[in-house]
């Protein structure tokens, strides 16, 4: 070994030129590798963004540590029995090498013995993962209220029959639709407590551009401010109100009713007021 | 030249020394094709070959063929559903990006130190690495255009890049070389598919055949120097110890990925033994093929004979 460094200028030590020489190459090394590092680090944290339509794996970490642990080999893409998994390519603008999948393309199927999860040597799919119910890839939103056919007062309800946790993950909320007056709308409605983030829905939405899609759950999702509470949480789990139970005032010309209902019989003209201008189809409004 | 051949029969025109003296373009390894004919005189680069292509053929019949004996890549993949295999250097770089990774990342990553660190981390280089077919490619290119000059960096340069690689993981909290590095990128790009890393992977060709004579592999390429920290202790060795009949035609020192390792072995500066100890020889026989004296020979760290 002693002969071995001999061979490296180091050790010249004979003529202090050579060291001077070997002093300068190392300076001169030691800056060209940190200018090459700087540009790695600044171009990996300038890459790390991750477009809304890619969704990590079940079970992926959050994105921070994922792009920590994961050492990008594919193994969860291998062991996908649906080819739902893709590692990056450069040009995807997703961290190279690492796993994603995009609802709209190929959804996650949500098997139910998890392979992905089983494949990943590392972590960065976390195997405390075995309930795929559990799995919270992303959210889904309806996000263009204005296209659903659901919210047209159409019968639609593809994203909703397609649904693997349906009912929980995703309900039809029923609606009366304003527009008609006589008709009722169902609703797509997703719920995070029990949606995973399967993109069952988003791939199969009928639109030629889905109007329910699966986001990150940083895009998909607010957050209300700590020192916020609900007041009728809060009065159920004190079992009556912390602060005393609230004065109810009578309402003129409603006496006869239960406190808070106000519902308005058709046809009803509330006493010395002009007949209504007439409002939708049923409005009772003869010629 | 046919009087220059004649003038110094030791050293044929075709060498790297005699073409000097003849002002023409060497074609080192000729005379050893001559002396031992063509297959002698390729054999560890045929070799060599077959064992980087089969790893990759391994790698790939998988996802072509159907046949799934190794799953995953480089970076880490696993043999017939038991034997798993991690680059222990990207593994470091999770480390130090704060993630313990699980036993089964750990112990590829266990296996392939251990096997390297007892045969010569290296070898990875000229024998695994799909990135040396690349880089050897632009070296055989670069020798026959006969282009020169260029700048190249420090050799020492890929040693301060696998520290600051580690220390950039550290601070983005990511596996920092994974955002460039060319070997994951060509080895997962045949595999997975490339997008735009075939853009990387040509730039260390240009690099190497323009701007930097072996730059990438002998200079910058921090995962060579992680497996150069291995093979300190490399088994597997390349001695010099017909060095007497050296003819002084230079073949060796052209051919060679890091010529700075073959000195002090064959004109014995600095150590007496004819073994090159260096921890940059990457052990690809290449010095073997091109001598037509037959100098070199492959043997263990050992063997310090002198014949
Ligand atoms: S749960 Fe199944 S379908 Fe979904 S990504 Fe994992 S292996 Fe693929
Ligand atoms: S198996 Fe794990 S480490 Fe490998 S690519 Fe998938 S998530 Fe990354
Ligand atoms: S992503 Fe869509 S289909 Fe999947 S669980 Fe959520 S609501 Fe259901
Ligand atoms: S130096 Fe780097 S690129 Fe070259 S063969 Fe070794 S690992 Fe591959
Ligand atoms: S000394 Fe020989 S075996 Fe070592 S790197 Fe050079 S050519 Fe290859």
């Amino acid at each position: 070994m002693s002969t071995q460094k001999n061979t490296r200028p180091s050790a010249d030590g004979k003529s202090g030129q050579a060291r001077r020489r070997f002093l300068k190459e190392m300076a001169g090394a030691a800056g060209g590798a940190c200018m090459l590092a700087l540009g790695v680090g600044l171009y990996g944290t300038e890459a790390s963004a991750r477009p809304a339509s890619a969704i990590r794996p079940p079970g992926a970490l959050p994105e921070p540590e994922f792009l920590a642990a994961c050492v990008r080999c594919g193994l969860c893409v291998r062991d996908c029995p649906f080819d739902t998994l893709k590692l990056s390519e450069l040009g995807d603008n997703v961290a190279t090498g690492t796993p994603y999948f995009e609802g709209r393309k190929v959804p996650c199927e949500m098997c139910e013995d998890i392979p992905c999860v089983k494949a990943c040597p590392t972590g960065a799919l976390d195997r405390e993962l075995t309930d795929i119910g559990k799995a919270r890839m992303g959210l889904a939103v309806l996000i263009d209220q204005e296209t659903c056919l659901n919210f047209l007062g159409l019968r639609c309800d593809v994203c909703y029959r397609v649904c693997p946790v349906i009912d929980k993950a995703i309900t039809l909320e029923l609606v009366h639709n304003p527009r008609s007056d006589r008709h009722a709308m169902l609703l797509p409605t997703v719920h995070s407590d029990a949606c995973t983030g399967c993109g069952k829905c988003e791939h199969s939405c009928v639109l030629p551009e889905a109007a329910i899609k699966v986001l990150p759950y940083a895009l998909a999702q607010g957050k209300a401010a700590e020192h916020y509470r609900k007041g009728w949480v809060e009065k159920e789990a004190a079992g009556g109100s912390l602060i005393g139970e609230q004065q109810q005032l009578p309402m003129r010309g409603l006496e006869d009713r239960k406190y808070g209902d106000t519902r308005v019989a058709p046809g009803y003209v509330p006493p010395s007021a002009e007949p209504s201008r007439p409002a939708g189809i049923d409005s009772g409004w003869k010629p | 030249m046919s009087t220059v051949s004649q003038t110094h029969t030791a050293v044929p025109a075709t060498s790297v020394k005699g073409a000097a003296r003849a002002g023409v373009m060497a074609r080192p390894g000729a005379e050893a094709v001559q002396e031992k004919g063509w297959w002698r005189a390729h054999k560890w680069l045929l070799l060599r070959r077959a064992s980087q292509l089969g790893i990759l053929a391994l790698f790939l019949l998988g996802p072509w063929f159907g046949l799934w004996i190794v799953k995953g890549n480089l970076s880490s993949s696993l043999t017939l559903g038991v034997l798993p295999l991690t680059d222990p250097y990207l593994l470091l770089q999770s480390v130090a990006a704060g993630q313990w990774p699980y036993k089964e990342a750990v112990l590829g990553a266990g296996i392939v130190a251990a096997f390297y660190l007892l045969f010569g981390g290296r070898l990875f280089c000229s024998w695994v690495c799909p990135v040396n077919l690349v880089t050897d490619a632009a070296a055989w290119l670069r020798r026959r255009l006969g282009i020169k000059g260029g700048k190249v960096p420090s050799e020492y340069t890929r040693y301060w890049l696998l520290g600051l690689m580690l220390a950039a993981s550290a601070l983005t909290g990511s596996l920092a070389w994974e955002w460039v590095n060319p070997v994951s990128m060509l080895h997962r790009g045949l595999i997975f598919g490339f997008g735009l890393s075939w853009g990387i992977v040509l730039g260390v060709f240009v690099y190497d055949l323009l701007l930097a004579s072996r730059g990438w592999c002998g200079h910058v390429c921090p995962v060579g120097a992680f497996y150069g920290v291995l093979n300190k202790t490399a088994l597997i060795r390349v001695t010099a110890d017909k060095r007497a009949e050296c003819n002084d035609c230079m073949d060796c020192f052209a051919v060679c990925p890091e010529p700075q390792v073959i000195r002090p072995a064959l004109k014995a500066v600095a150590q007496d033994h004819p073994l090159i100890l260096d921890q940059d020889c990457t052990s690809c026989g290449r010095c073997i093929d091109v001598c037509s004296k037959d100098v070199f020979r492959l043997t263990t760290r050992f063997d310090r004979s002198e014949s």
